[in-house]
């Protein structure tokens, strides 16, 4: 049994105080390796395209109710065909703009003529859910203009992304906030 | 008619054919002649950098804030307002991240992987509260913290936690801290966030799980005060041990305790001590022998939870993605299992050797044994010492806050009339005035 002395400093006043100041070292310490080590920028989640299978996970395991990842299409890429893989289903009815063609289950992909025999095609963000069905599409029989991205307007930056903890292929990764989009390269011969 | 489907395994086939020529040659981009003009995605920014200053601010301000509320002002009305601001503020406008509990993570993480990168914010919201709790207690508790705000607001009967029962919950605690640095050092997973029940509420949407459990926490938390807080939180275990430390701390009565037994249940967290009973002789030679058994039982729980935890790497080694992706790639090659996996196809159209995966994967599994070690007999360390704890008996002279389990909220200050007497006394110094 201890008593403990207010007016003597005691062993265990000893003790205490130098374990506080070992703990605000310790604090200090890892105040230090931290900003050495955080010299560079923020970090945002993004979608590698690469890497990126279509998989649909992006479209429900996100905590957002409507998901923060939308298909983007990068119209360099686009090669403007009249039948495009990304926009019509499997053995469409006809090659026309009416609902059962397309394979766009909220029918986000917009296809407007351009001139003959080009088509355009855009994605209307606010009914796309991202879930990749036309990249799908794009990727095995078109040019893969259109790819799937994290959109940071809507993202907000979760410390585990749920997402990321769901792709199959590892291409849901962290990428410097300054360059927050892996927008696919044009590589035209 | 020519079916449209045929014509998708025509070009199918025909591109089979030519799987050597890169994707985006297929269908050369168009020259147009009608003037169209080609748009570019667009890149709508992140969050600037600046807002993520301002969190830490706010941070700094509600803890400077609490501290003097908790201290000086000692009114648990205030303490309640600035409370619910934190909860608005870092619940459910900043929608619960960058928090001080998940940055713990963070900063494991950037310790065991170099090329990880914490942002400074995520620093300054791990550092700070904890030096806070150096010098004044857990102000970020009582009054910062959103977690323990939406526990706070819905603690309407309270019911004590009997002194086993509290103790005992309390490991799981540690427990959860222990893993969560494991998984978070092996890069595998961040547990803390994936299972933070209240999040989801901040969010109004994720995980129907995580919202029952959210759900079943606020339930709870009607009867019994903050249960994630004394149970669950592994940053206030690291909280909890500053805490004893610290320069000043929450005192029940404002100058001198009188004994009168009022605030003996006012507490809602079990974390007022009463005064203690002497100690009869013929127990404290016994407790003498049994303290000695118990120091030396330590070394041994230590080694027992670390063989423990590194026997069963298989298993926690599981938390990691690719320990799970061999594994079922090993069964699929070996034909134990039908079909694939998304996961598994995207193996292997990277074209990477098996070996190199099982190697990785082996790797990591006896990264975990040794990260097994540390964490069982870490565990075994915390359950040896309450041990001791247990046995180890102070002399207490007056009702006292415990310095490790209060979390500064304040309630117990108008049950004190010493109190009462202090403030009577301000009034009409500014009534003279």
């Amino acid at each position: 049994m201890m008593v403990e002395n207010k007016n003597n400093p005691t062993r265990r006043h000893f003790l205490r105080d130098s374990l506080w100041g070992a703990c605000l070292a310790g604090l200090g310490g890892i105040a230090g390796f931290l900003g050495r080590k955080s010299k560079g920028t923020n970090t945002v989640w993004q979608i590698d395209p690469e890497l990126c299978v279509a998989c649909g996970n992006c479209a429900t395991y996100c905590v957002l109710e409507e998901s923060a990842v939308k298909c983007v299409h990068a119209y360099a890429e686009c090669g403007y065909c009249k039948i495009c893989f990304g926009f019509f289903g499997p053995e469409p009815f006809d090659i026309d703009e009416a609902a059962e063609n397309q394979l766009c289950p909220t029918g986000a992909i917009k296809r407007s003529f351009v001139e003959d025999p080009y088509y355009e095609y855009t994605i209307d963000e606010k009914l796309c859910n991202g879930c990749g069905k036309c990249v799908k599409g794009c990727n095995t029989f078109g040019n893969g203009s259109l790819f799937l991205q994290v959109r940071h307007d809507r993202c907000l930056n979760c410390n585990e992304c749920s997402i990321a903890v769901a792709c199959p292929s590892g291409a849901h990764k962290r990428v410097p906030a300054n360059k927050p989009y892996l927008l696919k390269r044009v590589d035209h011969a | 008619m020519i079916r449209f489907g045929h014509i998708i395994f025509g070009v199918a086939f025909l591109l089979s054919l030519c799987t050597a020529v890169s994707a985006s040659e297929r269908f050369p981009p168009p020259e147009f002649e009608s003037g169209y003009e080609q748009p570019s995605p667009t890149t709508p920014h992140p969050r600037q950098d600046i807002y993520e200053y301002i969190d830490a601010a706010v941070l700094l301000a509600g803890l400077s804030l609490s501290s003097y509320l908790v201290l000086r002002n000692r009114s648990r009305r205030a303490i309640f307002i600035l409370m619910v601001f934190s909860l608005l503020y870092f619940g459910f406008w900043r929608k619960g991240c960058v928090c001080p509990i998940g940055a713990i993570q963070n900063i494991v993480l950037s310790v065991f992987d170099r090329d990880y990168v914490v942002p400074i914010v995520v620093g300054v919201f791990f550092v700070l509260p904890l030096v806070f709790t150096l010098f004044f207690g857990r102000v970020f508790c009582a009054g910062v913290c959103p977690l323990g705000a939406m526990q706070d607001l819905v603690l309407l009967r309270p019911v004590p936690v009997p002194r086993w029962a509290e103790s005992g919950l309390r490991l799981f605690a540690y427990v959860y801290l222990g893993a969560a640095v494991l998984f978070a050092a092996t890069g595998s997973a961040f547990v803390i966030c994936r299972y933070d029940p209240f999040v989801s509420f901040f969010r109004l949407s994720g995980n129907l799980n995580v919202l029952i459990l959210g759900a079943c926490f606020l339930v709870v938390g009607v009867f019994i005060g903050r249960p994630y807080c004394r149970f669950v939180c592994p940053y206030g275990v690291i909280l909890r041990q500053m805490s004893r430390l610290s320069k000043w701390r929450v005192t029940i009565a404002p100058d001198e305790c009188v004994q009168c037994r009022l605030c003996e249940d006012s507490c809602p967290f079990g974390a007022i001590k009463e005064p203690t009973t002497d100690w009869p002789v013929h127990e404290y030679d016994r407790s003498k022998k049994r303290l000695a058994f118990l120091i030396l039982l330590l070394p041994v729980l230590m080694l027992l939870g670390g063989w423990m935890g590194s026997g069963v790497r298989m298993v926690t080694a599981r938390m990691h993605e690719t320990v799970r992706l061999a594994e079922r790639v090993y069964l699929e090659d070996e034909g134990k299992v039908e079909g694939t996996t998304d996961a598994s196809l995207a193996f292997r159209a990277t074209g990477k050797e098996v070996k190199e995966l099982y190697e990785e994967a082996s790797n990591i599994r006896a990264e975990f044994g040794l990260g097994g070690w540390f964490f069982g007999g870490f565990v075994g360390l915390v359950i040896g010492l309450k041990l001791i704890g247990l046995s180890v008996r102070r002399q207490r002279k007056d009702y006292e806050a415990d310095r490790a389990s209060c979390v500064a909220c304040g309630r117990c200050f108008e049950y004190c009339p010493k109190e009462h007497a202090r403030l009577k006394k301000a009034k009409e110094m500014i009534g003279k005035s």
